[in-house]
């Protein structure tokens, strides 16, 4: 697991005002002007004068900066972080936060804490506080990533709760990434408003697609599993609404006990309304948050719901439609949809377990979350020449 | 201290007790559900009935449920309701998002629609050396130019060709044998593909053919132009040969060596083969798939007889009922059902297209299944002589005499005259099923078709009794057939959705 955030760090010659987002650099032969800009990641080489920040290793390098070198004391951080890599520090909360790593493929940024759903399995689960700071942050942020960047991420919360704001930050990743894809986690509740769906139609974003969750194919029960009365209705019109405006629409279903049991049919439902969507991502659960407050009545060990699994992805498949297994481990996924498995679990988040050892997939393998400590499916075990 | 949590402020959570139950979001409960429009039919003698919704969604159900949900008496707890929800044949208290689907849906069926003709027959000589006794348009003697289409005429049809708004257009060449006029048929693809330049459209040809004729020629400029081959296979020779007559009696040998040399030219996939189904035909169902498997056709369209040209005057439709077909019918396609649990992939198209109607929101272009009618408005044809009909049976007609859907000529007429005359928009509007009594309140009209042209050469009107009319039995029957094995046997409904998907 990579520690992408961190507290109660030690600052040094800096006064305690709000956070600043800049790029991290590891060489030392940078542009003064550039210089200013950055934050310098201290190793065992001469530490340079000029950059805007310094980020030690251990205390006892603060004796190697420059006078009045404003720095910070991030051991797990500089352990990992990168050239061209984006960090807030934040020396009023005694933190900095990894924005964006250039050598990682997951890179999402959270717009907001607030959420008008409250899903049983969340593993972010919502808080409602003000938090428009975020978003400045991470429209600096945005500014700062390698143009080369491949993809980046907007997750939440419910970033469409932000409003306008959400429009200014796709707007950002449009004009300022022209080569980035964006993909964004959205309940797509607001977007059943169709006027705002045809703005963010309207950005003309060169590369977006949006993850929407639908969990059944009856009202009530995806009603049921994201705690909102309604809510299914208006996905889905937010869906609609988004096709309509030429937005990429991604269906993301949570595999857990309230999902598996009409996995067949939600796959069903799909093929014949909405056989227009762009990929559909049935997903293992995250085992973090309400996930893992709830996990009594939401877990279904994945080899209880294969069947239904293997029926939906045929079903969806069949029909045409881009369709991916996401955090399941390959050997409790039914040898013929395999091919569907995607190795999704973020870097930093990924891990495997002693049973792997010795299985031959393993580098295929989505493995499972770090945070996994029950929810683990019974039947883990080594895949072993052709099992 | 260090968190890995994505938020910057996230605390441990604690156990939270706010969440409801399943059942407190569901208010089907709290008032009686609104239907949506939905019809039933009959299945079969158990008391099990068809249930469609507006677009042709599906779901069987015994007398008793129907009976409760059609008397609002559904209750919420009944499995069945579950099912009637989720396919749009009701909305109730907890969601109406149903409506919004449907209309969308409706939408999707209707779209192809406004595209207009995509499929434009040119019937470039009548001449044939074949004497088939079911063709359905006259032969005639070999050499004579008569009946050959003209330079202007077919210069006059491709103006109509390229008024069609339609973003595809397929321009077929039929016969007589098509390749006796080879030059004409260069001068089309030349002139199309000339004309496409400014216009645009997705432009394919085809040329239906015995490849009797077929030679290196042909297959080189089919090659050049990217032309695809379709032609006749009724099945092992001695039958092929007894229902296609020509002199030296090797029809059979000729297609099947026409067919070997045309995929080694053309590629395997772009020579396709249909068979036409005759009294000798009836009972030999496996023999005929057996020979589409030995020439390694990755299906077979197992057609019905239609009842025009020679066929009638021959007796030969009324020579076999529409009961003893249907038994063919399935004789052949239980048959194709087995050979693909033997894991041999093998398609019955007509099937696959019935159930692409009955399975996916899609439809197919098969013009006999389609309401409003596929004709003039999905295919047409410029005969020979510049006369311009609602279909291939249109002109089969017309060669007995009836000149109903006759629309109008390419010298004469404007293609306003011909696409808004009284000729084509009246058994157009007339045998739209969904209005026409008997299909109105089907269950089965989503599926199926108007045919006009059928119902006039059969009973003189475009709209038919369809008691009385040999279509109606024939796709009832079929779609019965359909149902029936898909509830008996999931190995069968999965097979059946791999088709749908592919049709």
């Amino acid at each position: 697991m990579i520690p992408l955030r961190a507290r109660a760090l030690e600052f040094r010659g800096a006064s305690p005002a709000s956070a600043e987002v800049i790029r991290v650099s590891l060489s030392a032969d940078r542009p003064a002007i550039i210089k200013a800009q950055e934050g310098f990641v201290v190793g065992t080489g001469p530490v340079p004068e000029g950059f805007a920040w310094y980020l030690l290793g251990s205390v006892d390098d603060f004796q190697r900066l420059p006078i009045d070198a404003r720095a910070v004391i991030a051991p797990a951080q500089t352990m990992f972080l990168g050239q061209g890599d984006v960090i807030a520090v934040d020396p009023l909360r005694k933190a900095i936060r990894v924005l964006y790593r250039g050598n990682s493929p997951y890179n999402h940024f959270l717009l907001t804490e607030r959420c008008n759903n409250y899903c049983l399995m969340c593993s972010q689960p919502p808080r409602d506080v003000d938090d428009n700071w975020i978003v400045d942050e991470v429209l600096r942020a945005i500014q700062l990533v390698r143009r080369d960047a491949v993809e980046i991420g907007f997750t939440g919360g419910e970033p469409t709760l932000l409003g306008e704001r959400f429009f200014e930050l796709v707007q950002a990743a449009a004009s300022h990434l022209p080569g980035t894809a964006l993909h964004i986690l959205s309940n797509g509740r607001r977007f059943s408003d169709g006027e705002f769906a045809a703005k963010l139609g309207a950005i003309g974003h060169h590369d977006l697609m949006m993850g929407i969750p639908v969990y059944s194919d009856l009202a009530h029960l995806h009603d049921h599993v994201v705690q909102a009365d309604g809510a299914y209705d208006e996905t889905i019109r937010g869906i609609l609404a988004l096709k309509a405006s030429g937005v990429r629409v991604e269906i993301r279903v949570v595999l857990q006990a309230q999902t598996v049991g009409r996995l067949p049919h939600l796959a069903q439902f799909i093929a014949r309304n909405l056989l227009f969507v762009d990929h559909v991502a049935l997903m293992g659960l995250e085992p973090t948050g309400f996930a893992r407050a709830n996990m009594e009545s939401i877990w279904c060990d994945p080899v209880d719901y294969a069947h239904q699994l293997s029926a939906a992805v045929k079903t969806l498949s069949g029909a045409g439609i881009r369709t991916s297994i996401y955090n399941s481990q390959l050997c409790v996924v039914p040898a013929d949809i395999r091919p569907y498995a995607r190795r999704s679990i973020s870097d930093w988040k990924q891990t495997y377990l002693p049973e792997c050892e010795g299985c031959e997939a393993k580098r295929e393998c989505a493995g499972f979350f770090a945070s996994v400590t029950h929810g683990r499916s019974r039947a883990i075990r080594p895949i072993v020449g052709a099992s | 201290m260090i968190l890995s949590l994505a938020s910057p402020f996230q605390r441990p959570v604690c156990r939270v007790a706010k969440f409801r139950e399943a059942e407190a979001f569901d208010s089907s409960a709290n008032a009686a559900y609104t239907m949506l429009p939905w019809r039933f039919t009959a299945l079969d003698g158990n008391d099990r009935y068809v249930a469609t919704n507006l677009v042709g969604e599906h779901l069987v159900l015994d007398r008793e449920t129907i009976g409760k949900f059609a008397r609002q008496e559904l209750a919420p707890a009944d499995p069945a309701y579950d099912e009637l929800k989720a396919r749009h044949f009701l909305i109730d208290d907890d969601t109406n998002v149903a409506v919004d689907l449907l209309a969308l849906k409706v939408r999707t069926k209707l779209a192809p629609l406004a595209n207009f003709t995509a499929l434009h027959i040119f019937v470039v000589t009548l001449r044939c050396e074949h004497s088939c006794p079911y063709c359905q348009v006259s032969r005639a003697n070999n050499d004579r130019g008569e009946f050959d289409m003209s330079r202007e005429t077919a210069l006059k049809s491709l103006d109509l060709v390229f008024r069609s708004p339609s973003p595809a257009l397929k321009i077929e060449f039929q016969g007589g044998e098509s390749l006796l006029n080879l030059p004409l048929i260069k001068l089309i693809v030349e002139e199309a593909k000339r004309r496409n330049e400014t216009a645009r459209r997705e432009l394919a040809f085809v040329v239906a053919t015995n490849l009797a004729v077929l030679d290196d020629e042909a297959l080189a400029f089919c090659k050049a132009e990217n032309i695809l081959v379709s032609t006749s296979l009724d099945g092992p020779a001695e039958l092929h040969n007894a229902n296609r007559p020509r002199p030296g009696r090797d029809s059979h040998e000729r297609a099947v060596d026409g067919i070997h040399r045309a995929r080694g030219v053309l590629g395997h996939y772009n020579v396709g083969a249909l068979m036409t189904t005759t009294s000798a035909s009836l009972n030999q169902v496996k023999a005929i798939i057996d020979e589409y498997l030995r020439l390694d056709f990755g299906g077979i369209f197992l057609r019905p007889l239609s009842p025009y040209g020679f066929a009638i005057k021959t007796k030969s439709y009324a020579a076999y009922s529409r009961e003893r077909w249907l038994e063919f019918y399935f004789e052949g396609l239980d048959y194709i059902i087995s050979l693909n649990r033997q894991g041999f992939d093998f398609i019955e198209h007509y099937a696959a297209m019935v159930l692409k109607k009955m399975l996916t929101p899609l439809q197919t272009s098969y013009v006999d299944l389609m309401s409003p009618a596929g004709i003039g408005i999905a295919a047409i044809v410029y005969n020979y002589d510049g006369t311009v009909y609602a279909s291939d049976e249109s002109r089969m007609l017309a060669e007995m005499g009836d000149q109903t859907f006759a629309l109008g000529n390419v010298h004469r007429d404007s293609f306003e005259d011909i696409m808004l005359g009284d000729a084509l928009l009246e058994p157009l509007t007339q045998s739209f099923a969904g209005s026409v009594p008997g299909c109105s309140s089907c269950a089965f009209e989503p599926w199926c078709g108007a045919d006009p042209v059928f119902h006039h050469a059969t009973q003189g009107d475009p709209v038919g009794k369809k008691p009385l009319s040999a279509f109606c039995t024939r796709s009832m029957a079929l779609f019965r057939g359909l149902i029936t094995r898909m509830e008996a046997d999931d190995d069968v409904r999965a097979l059946f959705e791999k088709w749908a998907n592919r049709a």
